[in-house]
């Protein structure tokens, strides 16, 4: 009954193409970034902050990112992790070397880097497809850990082949990384950046170069006939989803952990990135929030529920239950909906609006 | 329809309880949180760990009723030995308690080196004892961090060491080769290393394993029959460790001339290896075997049914480090208690407690610890503490040590960490405390 469109004309092509057409829509969104920007930090205690809302938002990043290629352009991508890893390593060359750059200058660098790498290891997409990209997507997974952990220089020559974020600033005074930042800095820098970047991606998905890359997705030879360069939009899909995953692995490395070394960027990390987008949704950008949601926070929320209800359990017993309960989740929600979470989110918001009368 | 919504209404009660419930603090105990790693690859070490710090710390609270009488409470967290666990886990339990979380334990370098930024911002000290930053012995860069009783450098030190003492007291044109998991820990010995091979004349090489470490076959026939080298030393962990003590042994290498760091030296990493790790060698920060008199009072604990620990896991290797992990806690925890009275200590007192620890031979036999570890003496600038190690030998049944523990020569290696250290803090923009 409140989910109703009637009444709700459109006058002109402007508000026809809008992005939430309908006004429940842009309310809600509208709700929901006023929660997540006023709501969130004043009652998220410092561990919901740092150790669920953080992660969130850079896994979504990474998500968003592959979903790009993958769910959009149909280019399936096993390199994620090696894209994260060029991302965070690239930053930390680039502000070590110039300090004086703006931390947020110095992650859209490291995510052109990225972009850089991507195209380069996209050029085998021309010819090869499906399964036979993916591995050829992952030496670019293996080679580039391997690049990051076997030459010193990428680490300035730390002993362990260890970084660690230096202190930077994001506003005078108010620092986003070292030890002086604050989780709620470092929550809202994420909730901005990660907000524009989704609009960014949701455009560019309903634009002229989204549109090539479903074409393309959809079936490479029509499109070719339709006119499509198939070297621009594949390329283009590489180049602009690795930016995003480069960005969100600079931001892992130097938001969330503060340090780290290149193996935390191996292969496991890529296919938490495509399960995530194939979980979420492919094509989707509500579907890479919904994703990253479900493979970060739900083991962290099964792992604490028989704590905070009160059953004493020995924590392998949590952990062995935690892996038990996720797994069968995540073959239900497959079962019930192959097409991702983002599909039960349209089939509801579908059904809402006939409700209460559904025929 | 009445099911589901039944159904809908409890996972809805499930998930507000599990935000609003929080766990009863008591104003008397001193809480310490565990990162455990009881399931996950490396849970073989992770289990017998897990089980000494429980042991120790049930102890202390049924036989002397606390530290000065102030019981220790304490929750385990599992990590999976996974780095992003490990940081939810500290996030997790560092609010708890009366005074929060006093000391943390991550029990692996990756969590380490990912706890020392937001530990140091907490004021909760962090003791990575014989893992973690090498460098953060420097006190002055890193007043949260304490790597006592011995860092990875040292412990390369005491292998050099070893190998020089068996040779006759040279190691000129000897041949020495490193096989290490290729990671942040693996990485840690080799400056030390080639330090040593310059001044001492041995000719050293380093063969890196990917992680995770199970596939070594040309590693060690390169090793075996094109280097041979007269030693060969292992930064190995979990299943990298039995592999590569197999494949040693098909190469026909010598085991007595094979040594592991401390954490290449459990029960779980030759038992697998079978009948070819009779003879391999490790190095022990602590004492093996269950002589020490207070295994007397653990059997008197698991006799009254107020064990906590498996059995079986009683004075394994790893169980026994845990133990002395817990006692450096607690004698910190005491010396804190003598300058802040006898209540529980948060971080910031605990970090005092540490910088002014001093365990003598007398407190380690009053506690009925002989034999078990070390005299170790920290201050401000030094957070090492001068501890040492021993060299253990598997019979194939059980550790034995063989030799007296070994102190590693700090006068060259306290100006390498304080050197990296330096560059750590001018990386962060840290200024140095003054320790004077």
């Amino acid at each position: 009954m409140l989910y109703r469109e009637a009444g709700q004309f459109k006058t002109s092509y402007g508000s026809d193409q809008a992005i939430f057409p309908i006004r429940q829509d842009q309310i809600g969104i509208a709700l929901l970034l006023l929660v997540a920007v006023l709501g969130v930090p004043a009652l998220a205690g410092e561990y919901w902050l740092e150790t669920i809302f953080v992660p969130f938002l850079v896994f979504s990043l990474a998500a968003i990112g592959l979903n790009l290629l993958t769910g959009y352009c149909g280019q399936l991508s096993l390199g994620t992790g090696g894209f994260m890893a060029c991302g965070a390593f690239f930053a930390y060359k680039l502000t070590t070397a110039f300090p004086e750059l703006h931390v947020l200058v110095v992650f859209l660098l490291a995510g052109v880097g990225s972009a850089a790498v991507g195209v380069f290891f996209g050029i085998p997409s021309l010819r090869i497809k499906g399964f036979y990209l993916a591995v050829a997507t992952l030496a670019a997974q293996f080679f580039l850990v391997w690049m990051f952990n076997k030459f010193d220089w990428w680490t300035n020559y730390s002993p362990s082949g260890v970084i660690s974020a230096p202190p930077r600033e994001v506003l005078p005074g108010i620092f986003l990384t070292g030890t002086e930042a604050t989780p709620i800095t470092k929550y809202l820098f994420l909730l901005g950046l990660v907000a524009v970047l989704a609009l960014v991606a949701k455009n560019l998905t309903r634009g002229a170069i989204g549109r090539s890359w479903m074409a393309i997705r959809d079936m490479d030879i029509a499109a070719e006939i339709i006119g499509i360069r198939p070297l621009w939009a594949k390329l283009s899909a590489f180049a602009i989803s690795s930016f995003f995953i480069g960005i969100a692995g600079a931001l892992w490395a130097f938001v969330y952990t503060g340090s780290v070394e290149a193996l935390a960027f191996q292969i496991d990390r890529s296919f938490q990135v495509l399960f995530m987008v194939i979980i979420g949704g492919l094509g989707s950008i509500l579907g890479s929030f919904l994703g990253a949601a479900f493979i970060v926070l739900l083991p962290i929320l099964l792992n604490n529920v028989p704590a905070a209800i009160g059953l004493q359990m020995s924590v392998e017993m949590v952990s062995h239950l935690e892996f038990m309960i996720f797994g069968a989740l995540i073959i239900f929600f497959l079962i019930v909906e192959p097409h991702g979470l983002a599909r039960l989110w349209q089939i509801g918001k579908e059904k809402l609006r006939l409700w209460p009368f559904p025929y | 329809m009445q099911l589901r919504k039944l159904a809908f209404a409890a996972v809805g009660a499930l998930v507000i309880g599990g935000t609003a419930a929080t766990p009863p603090a008591s104003a008397a105990e001193q809480f310490v949180p565990l990162l455990v790693y009881r399931t996950g690859p490396y849970a073989p070490n992770g289990i017998p760990l897990a089980d000494g710090f429980n042991d120790f710390m049930q102890l202390v609270n049924e036989r002397d009723g606390g530290v000065n009488g102030v019981k220790l409470a304490w929750e385990e967290c599992e990590t999976q030995y996974n780095n992003d666990r490990g940081v939810e886990c500290y996030e997790r339990l560092k609010a708890q308690g009366a005074t929060g979380s006093s000391v943390v334990n991550p029990y692996s370098t990756g969590i380490t080196y990912a706890l020392i930024e937001r530990a140091t911002a907490d004021k909760v000290p962090v003791l990575s004892m014989g893992y973690g930053r090498a460098d953060a012995s420097d006190g002055r860069v890193f007043p949260y961090v304490f790597t006592l009783p011995i860092t990875y450098w040292a412990g390369a030190d005491v292998m050099v060491q070893y190998a020089n003492e068996k040779e006759g007291g040279s190691l000129k044109g000897k041949k020495i080769a490193l096989v290490y998991h290729d990671s942040a820990y693996g990485k840690e010995p080799i400056a030390t290393l080639e330090r040593l091979a310059e001044e001492e004349g041995f000719q050293f090489q380093a063969f890196p394993v990917a992680h995770p470490g199970l596939e070594q076959k040309a590693t060690w026939l390169q090793i075996g029959r094109q280097l041979r080298p007269d030693w060969v030393f292992m930064w190995g962990w979990g299943v990298m460790n039995s592999t590569a003590i197999k494949e040693a042994a098909a190469v026909g290498y010598p085991m007595d001339r094979f040594v592991g760091i401390w954490w290449s030296g459990a029960e779980a990493d030759v038992v697998p290896a079978g009948d070819a790790a009779k003879g391999y060698k490790s190095l022990n920060i602590t004492g093996v075997g269950t002589n020490a008199p207070i295994f007397e009072d653990i059997k008197k604990l698991h006799a009254d049914g107020k064990g906590l620990a498996d059995p079986k896991n009683i004075g394994t290797v790893l169980y026994n480090r845990a133990l002395v992990n817990s006692f450096y806690f607690t004698e910190a925890l005491r010396t804190a208690q003598g300058k802040f009275g006898e209540k529980p200590m948060s971080g910031e007192q605990i970090q005092w407690g540490f910088e002014n620890l001093d365990i003598t031979q007398d407190k380690i036999d009053s506690a009925g610890m002989t034999g078990l570890l070390s005299p170790v003496k920290l201050s401000c600038a030094d957070h090492e503490g001068g501890g040492s190690a021993v060299v253990q030998q598997w019979d194939g049944a059980k550790w034995a040590a063989i030799t007296d523990f070994i102190s590693p020569r700090r006068a060259a290696l306290r100006p390498a960490y304080e050197a990296s250290a330096a560059q750590y803090a001018k990386e962060k923009g840290i200024t140095p405390r003054d320790c004077s």
